[in-house]
């Protein structure tokens, strides 16, 4: 969780899971880290690897960050509180943006994204809408269209299916089909992916299904910092923005910046610098990497994670650079196999970067079933921890 | 809602529009619509329509202060009143009687008219219109007819590839569109031409359009027909369904946070209202008390479908009721009904923050499109009946020479000159270059990102290797 050690003198971090006694929770600390030396001609894996010192942290701090940071102290939040931080303040400074969804208002939303805003916006801004994904995502793309900038909120990103139409007919296309005459700055955002047995319809991973939309791009946050940096992003957008939220993560704490910052919406995050393989996730799937990480570092793998966090276009740049130094590349998604993020994501590495690759990539996703709701058979569809430990180990051999 | 939940069949007949109360209004001149000002109307500028019933402050004070919605309803009961209780949604009264709600109304709700079928008009109750805007709106319908008439003869010959007549609808075309300002916005289906042609796009824009060259301001990227100009608050057609309702619900929510003098309007055909977006549409649209105007031509098919296989109701006036929208029917081949209805219906619209239904009651005199031919379910008589004895051309033309505005010289002059100039338009349109390979790519995003900028080049090295296999390729 490198986004979390900015600053060097930082209290230790923690996330916590919305059901602790199921998962382990654990703090990182930012003590400075212990990087080994080797050179490049010996077998980064195998050979003298042994013999060298070794990384006695899981997560390394970017030493470039620690020293911008330390003169403000930060505040500390949840992630959904990110995200209406972000959002107040996207609404503070233009006017012009608004909220729409249902159960937004003075109900503050079902994961209390929206809390307090329509309070202090009033009921124009905020607005709470019937249940018709479909027509009020239109709703909000003639109001894009006439000057708004609307943030739409899908209860669940499931819902959204129900918008399809309007995002990819519409969303998508109206700028392209009437010539550039008419834009459509919205935001579309709200929390996906699988959850704590919610059954298979709130448990859709909606950014398969979108992926090939044209006109839409699409971002993924999966800590406060990024959060908050990408809702500010999106909504200065020009082009319609898909934000994916995960219903899992809302309650990670973190500090973050007092000043305002605003992300790149096409830019991946370095997790973790590594040499021996790439680990490329998003969402959720970053903090079973990282947990496999630590083993894996306990094993001896030092491995590189990238948080893709743009899934529409990818950072081929970040990407591929990690590709070129490693040669090894994992992919963990929630997605199911088939037609997934990282089905594209696999297409495109290998057309691009073929011959820096020294083993077939390997991509580890959902496989494509709906999601069981009993809890044992619903974690055994989600990419779990050992498993990357062990594609790893595979990959690596 | 006390009113509106009255069961009684005699509250249908209130429905029927009282337009005695209406009286006559004066439009200066043409100029005077597209000025903000909306000068000499009835003094107090309210609606004479003080039949409907008046809102209820308690949706009013739920609707604006949602900090108090916790305030509950149950607060504002009545003590101990037997005859109502106050369920969510307001009080209603209770009745011994096991009556259910006719599913269709004795009489059917009755359409509003002016001109007769021989242009003579049948009352005084319209909104009146002098001579230039009348004239406008006569050689706009002549010329969107020949518009029509020459590019299906077009797509016939090969020209184009494609084309949607308006053919029978031109009244609902140009009188809706002059009865509104330039800052109204337009969310069309796609046989609402004559209202881009009434705001000023000219022939020539048509057909580069339909011929998708350099000159089209959608850069060859849509059908023919699938008109849109921002300049002219016109919004891209897309070939989707009623999508365009909902849209027309937001835009008119962003007018009503701006504050703007302004509303918008959107069409739509009876087969659209059968759809998702129409039903959510009008609730949003009553709920938010949205400025639109939401215009359904009812023109009795969609396609091959006929309104009696499209739904079961009495046409589409009378949902609006069923959302708590006003709606009225109006003859939709008499451009001077339509002009006042739309007249009105804007008043209301903006002064009143609500939206409000039209139902045109019309008949497509051709076909679907140019990939259709009705004649395969439908009798050719009563195409040709209503193209001919019903045309809303002839009768308000008939209402012009009555006036004295219209003689039959300027007809033969007009309808030369039309044909004379949709020609050229088109054969200027045909001899324009396509856009070239750059438009591809661009308008996607704001900036083409690298994949696209990627996919261009390879397309571009393709061409370059094997220009043989690429004629005509403005690169």
């Amino acid at each position: 969780m490198a986004a979390m050690l900015q600053s060097v003198r930082v209290a230790s971090a923690s996330f916590h899971l919305p059901d602790p006694s199921k998962l382990p929770v654990f703090s990182v600390c930012t003590l400075p880290v212990i990087r080994s030396e080797r050179s490049s001609s010996l077998d980064p894996i195998h050979g003298t690897r042994r013999t060298r010192k070794v990384i006695t942290k899981a997560v390394a701090a970017p030493a470039e960050n620690s020293a911008t940071a330390a003169s403000k102290p930060g505040h500390e939040l949840l992630l959904f509180e990110a995200l209406r931080e972000g959002l107040e303040e996207e609404m503070d400074r233009d006017p012009r943006v608004c909220v729409v969804g249902e159960d937004v208002g003075h109900y503050g939303g079902s994961y209390k994204v929206t809390k307090g805003l329509a309070q202090k916006f009033g009921d124009l801004r905020v607005l709470d809408t019937p249940i018709a994904e479909n027509s009020f995502t239109g709703m909000a793309i003639g109001a894009a269209m006439t000057g708004l900038r609307p943030v739409v909120e899908g209860m669940n990103m499931g819902f959204l299916l129900l918008a399809f139409n309007q995002i990819s007919d519409n969303c998508g296309m109206l700028h392209y089909t009437s010539g550039g005459q008419f834009t459509i700055p919205t935001v579309i955002r709200g929390p996906g992916g699988v959850g704590r047995q919610l059954g298979a319809e709130h448990s859709q991973r909606l950014e398969s299904y979108f992926q090939s939309i044209p006109g839409i791009q699409m971002v993924a946050c999966s800590t406060p910092y990024n959060a908050k940096g990408l809702m500010k992003a999106a909504i200065r957008s020009e082009n319609p923005v898909v934000l994916f939220e995960h219903v899992l993560l809302y309650n990670l704490k973190e500090r973050i910046p007092d000043e305002e910052y605003v992300l790149s919406l096409e830019e991946a995050e370095m997790v973790r610098p590594g040499e021996h393989v790439t680990i490329l996730t998003y969402s959720r799937m970053r903090y079973h990497v990282m947990q496999a990480a630590k083993t894996l570092v306990n094993k001896g793998y030092d491995p590189e994670v990238i948080d893709i966090r743009s899934l529409k276009p990818f950072d081929l740049y970040t990407i591929g650079n990690s590709v070129k130094k490693t040669h090894r590349v994992l992919i963990v998604e929630e997605c199911m196999r088939t037609g997934g993020i990282g089905a594209s994501l696999t297409a495109a590495i290998n057309e691009n970067f073929h011959d820096y690759l020294d083993a077939p990539i390997v991509c580890l996703s959902s496989q494509d079933v709906p999601t069981p709701y009993a809890g044992t058979l619903e974690e055994w569809t989600v990419v779990q921890p050992a498993q990357i430990v062990a594609a790893v180990e595979q990959l690596c051999q | 809602m006390a009113l509106c939940l009255s069961k009684s069949r005699k509250f249908l007949a209130h429905l029927k529009p009282k337009m005695g109360v209406l009286g006559m209004m004066n439009l200066s001149s043409w100029s005077s619509c597209l000025s903000r000002k909306q000068a000499s109307l009835s003094g107090n500028g309210r609606i004479p329509h003080a039949f409907f019933w008046n809102r209820p402050p308690l949706f009013t004070s739920r609707r604006f202060e949602s900090v108090k919605a916790d305030i509950q309803l149950g607060s504002l009961r009545p003590a101990g009143d037997p005859q109502v209780l106050n369920f969510p949604g307001g009080i209603v009264k209770f009745t011994p009687e096991l009556k259910f709600l006719s599913d269709f109304p004795e009489e059917r709700i009755h359409c509003y008219r002016v001109l007769d079928d021989s242009g003579q008009p049948i009352s005084n109750n319209f909104v009146q219109i002098d001579k230039d805007v009348a004239v406008k709106m006569y050689k706009d319908m002549v010329t969107f007819q020949t518009m029509d008439t020459i590019f299906y003869e077009a797509q016939r010959q090969g020209r184009i590839s494609f084309y949607v007549t308006a053919i029978g609808e031109e009244a609902i075309n140009i009188a809706s569109a002059a009865a509104l300002t330039m800052d109204d916005i337009v969310f069309p289906q796609y046989r609402e031409a004559g209202v881009l042609l009434w705001r000023g796009f000219t022939l020539q824009e048509f057909a580069n359009q339909c011929f998708g060259n350099k000159g089209d301001n959608g850069k060859g990227r849509q059908m023919p027909a699938h008109y849109g100009s921002n300049k002219h608050n016109y919004v891209t057609v897309a070939s989707t369904v009623a999508t365009q309702i909902p849209h027309a619900v937001g835009a008119a929510y962003s007018l009503k946070m701006d504050g703007r003098d302004a509303c918008t309007i959107t069409y739509f055909g009876d087969g659209g209202t059968s759809t998702g977006d129409f039903h959510a549409a009008l609730n949003f649209a009553a709920v938010m008390e949205a400025p639109v105007i939401l215009f359904c031509r009812n023109n009795g098919w969609a396609i091959s479908t006929p309104v009696s296989d499209q739904f079961r109701s009495d046409g589409i006036v009378v949902r609006g009721q069923a959302y708590g929208v006003r709606s009225i029917r109006v003859d939709g081949n008499d451009t001077l009904a339509v002009f006042s209805a739309v007249h009105v219906a804007r008043k209301m619209a903006i002064s009143e923050s609500r939206p409000v239904l039209i139902e045109a009651l019309t008949y497509r005199a051709g076909h679907h499109s140019t990939s259709d031919d009705s004649s395969k379910y439908r009798p050719i008589e009563e195409i040709e009946w209503w193209r001919a004895a019903q045309d809303p051309v002839a009768r308000f033309r008939k209402w012009l020479e009555g006036q004295g505005w219209w003689t039959a010289q300027s007809e033969i002059e007009l309808r030369d000159r039309a044909r004379q100039e949709v020609l050229h338009a088109i054969q200027v349109a045909e001899k324009v270059e396509k856009p070239p390979i750059r438009e591809i790519f661009t308008d996607v995003y704001d900036v083409p990102p690298s994949n696209l900028r990627d996919q261009e080049k390879s397309l571009r090295g393709t061409i370059e290797r094997h220009p043989q296999d690429y004629p005509h390729f403005p690169l």
